[in-house]
């Protein structure tokens, strides 16, 4: 597979080491009432669609950076790649 | 029909023309005591149980596509207890103690083949670690035994013991593990369910639950309605994605696992072997083959196909302690889909829909565990109480944090 990197151009996925969903870019409030359920959501539960999925890949082996990458799980196929700091700022993290 | 060395001798001498069926092809009655989804080794093993150990009846199993096409096909062979938790541990063993006396049980010849598996160690840590995972093998009542490189050149003597990265130090060996004909094991469980009354339905798949104020009322299918008393999840694999109908996520991530077969050979390898140091497995199959697998892809896929990063980071870890291996060449490679449970372990529970039944997130590990998780969710279904080993499997275990994680890599579903 190759992951079309917004800066550094397409690389080979081998470079990259996977995380998961990228929801777990939004950390519950540890603050919360519920913060103890919302935690272990976060941790434990996921969608895991058959189908697009967006999901977190960190550039290990390259510039060290955090991607979003959109990929179709019952093909492999990418289509999109962003940066997830980008992604992060307009769902509302502040850093 | 019963099989025997008789019926063989008979059927050889009148030009095999007295063999039937192995399973009756049923169509879907309007309602049934039990339907069981998936009609892979778990879901028909929990058929089987069911009708022979707790006297259920009218149990349906559903399958998809057809029966053996699955995981059950897709998988290494491989047998074994040798695990160190307290959760998993009395599990698996009861699982190999009812693998050992499988086809008489069955009355079908399903190659159980108890020819030892050895992980070899390469450090002295590995040692530790190693030693202390065969006491807890022996404390529940399974056989472990610490060898020597001696003792492992002795049965292995085209192993690279002095690879100068990885050298072998030695190894626990577990003699009763083996292998088993992966789709006999499928096969046979569906003809001893039908035998007993189960009836077996293919093409047929599950797109939807009915459930009302709570309570699961049976299930929607491309076949029709089927109404059902308690309805029983076993697809691991496509799990979340049976699951979400009913509104339920997961702790599970489906990730793809290669598996490889090599051209036939000459009898090499007596044993399972697997290298401690990478993630590399192997034994040689009654056809010659030598059948291996490794690491998984590492991410999120229902592909049943992986890509060749792996391919080359699985013949590598052959390479370093097996390099006669590299003049084999490969015949087949294939993918299967891994419900990856965020701690490495399976669950065998109810749901919080009364009447709605899972079993799932069996990692790789699945194929060892298919006599013991049909045994312990027949059980369940049957008494609503949890096996007595399989009491650990539970959904809430991750909210009360009692996880099972035997390699202790934490809530990374591509680390276990």
């Amino acid at each position: 597979m190759l992951i079309d990197h917004p800066i550094l151009g397409p690389r080979d996925a081998a470079e990259f080491v996977y995380k998961g969903d990228a929801m777990l870019i939004h950390r519950p409030d540890w603050q919360a009432e519920d913060a103890v359920a919302q935690f272990t959501d976060y941790g434990y539960l996921r969608d895991n669609p058959a189908g697009l999925h967006r999901e977190l890949w960190f550039h290990e082996q390259g510039d060290r950076s955090w991607l979003v990458v959109t990929r179709d799980t019952t093909t492999h196929e990418i289509t999109k790649v962003e940066l997830a700091r980008d992604v992060a700022r307009a769902e509302g993290r502040s850093r | 029909m019963h099989y025997s060395g008789f019926k063989v001798i008979k059927e050889a001498l009148t030009g095999h023309r007295g063999w039937g069926p192995a399973w009756r092809d049923a169509t879907p009655k309007a309602q049934y005591d039990y339907v069981i989804i998936g009609g892979g080794g778990h879901g028909l093993a929990t058929a089987y149980y069911l009708a022979k150990e707790f006297k259920q009846a009218r149990i349906a199993v559903l399958e998809k596509g057809w029966i053996g096409g699955g995981n059950v096909g897709r998988n290494t062979t491989i047998i074994r207890s040798n695990y160190l938790l307290d959760g998993n541990e009395p599990f698996y063993e009861f699982s190999l103690k009812l693998w050992e006396g499988l086809e008489q049980d069955l009355n079908y010849n399903a190659m159980v083949s108890q020819r030892g598996i050895l992980n070899l160690i390469h450090s002295d840590a590995q040692r530790d670690a190693f030693v202390r995972r065969g006491n807890a093998m022996i404390l529940n009542g399974a056989d472990a035994e610490l060898l020597s490189t001696a003792q492992i050149v002795e049965r292995y003597p085209f192993l690279n013991v002095n690879n100068a990265r990885f050298p072998i130090k030695g190894g626990l060996a577990q003699h009763r593990g083996g292998t088993v004909r992966h789709d006999a094991v499928a096969w046979g469980y569906a003809r001893a369910a039908d035998r007993r009354g189960v009836d077996i339905i293919q093409n047929c798949e599950v797109t939807g639950f009915r459930i009302e104020n709570g309570t699961c009322k049976g299930v929607e299918t491309s076949r029709g309605f089927i109404g059902a008393g308690k309805v029983a999840s076993c697809v691991a694999g496509s799990s979340s994605r049976l699951m979400e109908k009913a509104g339920m996520r997961l702790p599970i991530e489906s990730h793809v696992l290669q598996a490889f077969v090599s051209e036939g050979l000459k009898p090499l390898l007596p044993g399972v072997i697997t290298f401690g140091a990478g993630h590399f497995y192997c034994s040689q199959s009654d056809k010659g083959g030598l059948v291996f697998g490794g690491d998984l892809d590492g991410y999120n896929s229902y592909a049943q196909r992986g890509n060749l990063p792996v391919v080359e980071d699985v013949c590598e870890g052959g390479m370093a302690i097996f390099p006669n291996l590299g003049r084999a060449r490969l015949l087949r490679m294939w993918g299967g889909i891994m419900d990856m449970s965020m701690d490495g372990s399976p669950i065998i529970d109810r749901t919080h829909i009364d009447g709605l039944y899972f079993n799932g997130g069996w990692c790789y590990g699945g194929f060892k565990a298919t006599p013991a998780s049909g045994f312990a969710y027949a059980h369940l279904l049957a008494t609503d109480t949890p096996h007595k080993t399989a009491t650990a499997y539970r959904f809430d275990r991750f909210a009360t944090g009692h996880m099972i994680d035997e390699k202790g890599m934490g809530n990374q579903p591509n680390l276990h």
